[in-house]
């Protein structure tokens, strides 16, 4: 009676779940600890009541923003420790030596890192850096619709909870990180790890799937008077091409997650290898998503370069027209070459071929892209700032990356190459130095607008030159191996074929990218301390050319006091050059209140997730109930939003602006 | 000295509007791309009967058309529950969402029925991977039938406590289109899932 109970309470939940060995001891106590430091640390400082009035219901995307992006970065570096552990354990376990972690630790650990680099990581910055940008960019004070905006952050949170509880209770899926069945089915991985990967990306998904929404109509619908669309910021362009892509490729992978689920927990069989399943389909549904979501993660990482590049080159972007049709070809091309990433399926030569050309054929516009670049500083007074560094970081190595690729998509040769490390040095270079290196430049380069302080420069290209030779050092070698035939996910390998020189300069790579990682660690920290020096007075500290450089720094809650008249382009570099001035107006501005009903939503989701994984459904319906129950509560909330009075808002103005003249 | 301009609200609340309901829109869309994923599934899996009974045994045409009269007919009224909100005619609003609710519950109560006598009869979603597809696609609608019916539910005491705003006449807009795109994905489970099923092999 009481077991039955318990089981119907617990479901699979019991103190074995807790860390059985050393190592994952480590990080989960390092999660635990890490928690309960930054719980004390708010406590101590009374900062509670800050924390939830200022950040946690606030509305306002640009704080939205930082919030995705300091997840984001803490993620990077649980990343990166994965990283660290593969590649000590590559480079010393060969031959009698088994290395510091056994076959399924190594397992759970790349499939947790591929995971955790992918949605916790870049779809974390990718948002955070739109919210931050966009709604500037487009000269409007907020987005379309803040309350899923924050909604939208809290699912993204919940999922990043649910991951990371996973090395704390229970383990985590070691399936790899797209989870293929079989080996994802009850059958072969029957504990809670492909569960806990596949509640953390659905709840995320969800999230990321609305702030697509949320994105195109804001980008449809909110943009500044005259501004049309073919006078629309390059980066704004990118990310309406890259939330068309999240609308069309999420709810496909929400369908296949969810199906997986079913068919681990009510037996379905629309996966097993028995019962009338085809786990094939699992494949293409996942890729139908995944190919996509490769352009949902660049093609914004090519719109921050394409405002890096003319400002740093002082002239306008070269081929805006091609380079928007170049973003729109990549979308829809992207839709049709998610078969290449299975070519040895046996889909038949025809099949293999149509999808290696359309590969082959999706490098056109990326190229188109590049070119832009290269004539945009052609003949341009260059300034060799941090973000322009990265951007000619990634020119180079995206090239090479990209070079790879084309080679991989001829069937023949992918056959030869499959499933080997020249498949992994691939695209990590391509998704390190396009996206990453996208990101940081991007966040290097708005980071005094949302601060209104500027970044270090000097350890910010210290980080650049770390990064870059690690990279390349970390990377390159595993191209070779992967001619020489090292498969991807080994944790083992016989000393007789000379492997492991590779593998240890890999790991020497690591360690120059972990230096870059402490330079930019550093970057902040000394950034902060040294923030009076380093303040950016004039709103525009780089010589901007876009609406966003219009307002002071750090930009204020409301974004415009009046919105911004569009008549070109450029819209700021040509009112700078002839001098024009707007007197401000102020006016009425009717701004969200601030609600904890997303995070509550979150919250819930995170519940849902967590009675999934455990089979304690009591606590998933629990969860879902509130969520509705939220939901209603909010909906009969009737007034979302208060008005700030033009008075108020002179108020803020002018302190912004007499700062300036103090310091 | 500034000047002070007040906020024309009646503007700025139809902007909400039409923004909210282009958004819900695309909404709509990715629930779309969703059910087609689900089709996709359905098409892949529909011959693998692993032994069990397929479409043809399992599918009773005159039944799903009844449940299809009774999904129809509600779309039907609450097209006219939208015009009777145009006319801001609020009992009679009330009166139409009370009968799409009543014949949504119908539906709803068919397909649950349907799909109990299935699994007694030993045919549920553990019986083979055209099964499972089977019961997902059509579950899945009706689970969205299912939130439609909360929503309807609250958007009625909504009405009733607060009358014909522009906050309720919105999220009604809102409920009429997703009532009426559940009701042409309906149409195509009918046609794909039940029609060519009963009809072929």
């Amino acid at each position: 009676m009481l077991t039955q109970f318990a089981n119907a309470f617990l479901g699979r939940l019991s103190w074995h779940a807790l860390p059985q060995d050393a190592i994952t001891r480590g990080g989960a106590s390092a999660i635990v600890l890490g928690g309960l430091g930054i719980v004390a640390l708010i406590t101590l400082t009374h900062r509670w009541k800050w924390l939830w009035k200022e950040w946690l219901t606030s509305q306002d995307p640009k704080r939205i923003g930082v919030m995705y992006i300091v997840v984001s970065v803490v993620m990077l570096l649980r990343g990166l420790g994965d990283v660290a552990l593969m590649r000590a354990q590559q480079a010393t376990s060969v031959g009698n030596s088994h290395g510091i972690l056994d076959a399924s630790h190594f397992q759970q650990i790349f499939s947790a890192h591929g995971t955790i680099m992918i949605f916790f990581v870049a779809m974390g910055f990718l948002f955070g850096l739109i919210n931050l940008v966009l709604p500037l960019q487009l000269g409007a004070r907020d987005v379309a619709f803040p309350f899923l905006n924050s909604t939208s952050f809290w699912l993204f949170f919940a999922g990043m909870g649910l991951i990371n509880l996973s090395l704390v209770i229970g383990d985590f899926s070691a399936a790899g990180w797209l989870a293929y069945p079989p080996l994802s089915e009850l059958k072969f991985s029957p504990t809670t790890g492909v569960d806990y990967w596949i509640w953390s990306l659905e709840i995320s998904g969800v999230g990321s799937l609305l702030s697509g929404i949320n994105f195109l109509v804001t980008i449809l619908k909110m943009r500044a008077p005259g501004m049309t669309l073919r006078k629309m910021p390059m980066f704004a362009w990118s990310v309406m091409g890259s939330m068309t892509l999240v609308a069309f490729a999420f709810p496909i992978l929400t369908v296949t997650l969810t199906l997986l689920a079913l068919d681990r927990t009510i037996g379905t069989h629309f996966f097993t290898a028995g019962g009338g399943g085809n786990a094939m389909m699992y494949v293409n549904l996942i890729w139908a998503w995944g190919h996509p979501e490769v352009y949902i993660l660049i093609l914004p990482a090519f719109g921050i370069f394409s405002e890096v590049v003319p400002t740093f080159s002082r002239k306008p972007l070269f081929g805006y027209t091609s380079m928007v049709w170049a973003i729109w070809a990549i979308v829809l091309l992207s839709f049709t070459v998610w078969l290449h990433h299975f070519f040895t399926m046996g889909a038949g030569a025809d099949v293999n071929a149509f999808f290696g050309i359309m590969t082959a054929v999706i490098a056109v516009p990326t190229g188109v892209k590049i070119f832009n670049w290269l004539f945009t500083m052609y003949r341009g007074r260059i300034k060799f700032a941090t973000p322009m560094l990265w951007f000619m970081g990634f020119t180079v190595m995206f090239t090479i990356g990209g070079v790879a690729g084309v080679l991989l998509s001829v069937p023949a040769i992918d056959y030869q190459v499959h499933n080997s490390l020249f498949l992994v040095a691939h695209f990590h270079m391509m998704i390190i130095s396009g996206v990453l290196f996208g990101y940081f430049a991007g966040l290097t380069y708005w980071f005094p607008k949302i601060f209104g302080f500027r970044l270090h420069e000097g350890l910010g290209k210290i980080a650049f030159w770390c990064w870059a030779i690690g990279f390349m050092l970390a990377f390159t070698p595993l191209y070779i191996l992967g001619l020489m035939g090292a498969t991807r996910r080994l944790d083992h390998y016989d000393a007789s074929l000379g492997w492991q020189q590779l593998f240890i300069v890999a790991g020497i790579g690591v360690i120059f990218v972990l230096l870059g990682v402490a330079a930019q660690v550093l970057q902040l920290v000394i950034s902060i301390w040294q923030r009076d020096q380093r303040r950016d007075l004039t709103g525009d500290p780089w010589g901007g050319r876009t609406l966003e450089w219009s307002v002071p720094s750090p930009a204020p809650s409301y974004n415009f006091t009046t919105l911004p008249v569009v008549t070109a382009r450029d819209q700021f570099w040509a009112d700078k050059h002839a001098g024009k001035t707007v007197e401000p107006r102020y006016e009425d501005i009717l701004v969200p209140k601030n609600t904890g009903a997303g995070l509550w939503i979150g919250a819930f989701a995170f519940l849902v997730g967590f009675g999934m994984i455990w089979h304690m459904y009591w606590l998933a319906l629990l969860g879902l109930v509130g969520i509705m129950v939220t939901i209603i509560v909010r909906a009969s909330d009737d007034e979302p939003e208060y008005i700030l009075k033009a008075k108020e808002v002179e108020k803020m103005d002018n302190a912004l602006r007499r700062r300036k003249q103090y310091v | 000295m500034s000047e002070v301009t007040s906020l024309d609200m009646p503007r700025l609340e139809a902007e909400a509007t039409e923004k909210t309901v282009l958004g819900f829109w695309a909404y709509l869309m990715t629930d779309c791309v969703l059910f087609a994923s689900l089709f996709a599934v359905y098409a892949v899996l529909h011959g693998n009967t692993f032994g069990g009974p397929n479409g043809h045994e399992l599918f009773k045409l005159p039944y799903v058309l009844v449940e299809t009269m009774a999904l129809l007919t509600s779309s039907f009224t609450c097209g006219l529950a939208m015009i009777a909100a145009q006319k801001r005619d609020k009992s009679q609003v009330l009166f139409w969402l009370g009968v799409t609710f009543l014949l949504g519950l119908t539906f709803l109560g068919l397909e649950l029925s349907e799909f109990h006598h299935m699994v007694l009869d030993g045919n549920s979603w553990r019986r083979s991977g055209f099964l499972s597809s089977y019961f997902t696609l059509v579950g899945t609608h009706g689970l969205h039938i299912t939130f439609g019916l909360i929503w309807m539910a609250v958007t009625s005491v909504f009405i009733s406590k607060r009358g014909l705003t522009e906050g309720t006449l919105k999220r009604l807009t809102l409920l009429s289109l997703f009532w009426h795109f559940l009701d042409i994905v309906w149409i195509f489970i009918f046609t794909i899932v039940y029609l060519f099923g009963s009809l072929s092999i």
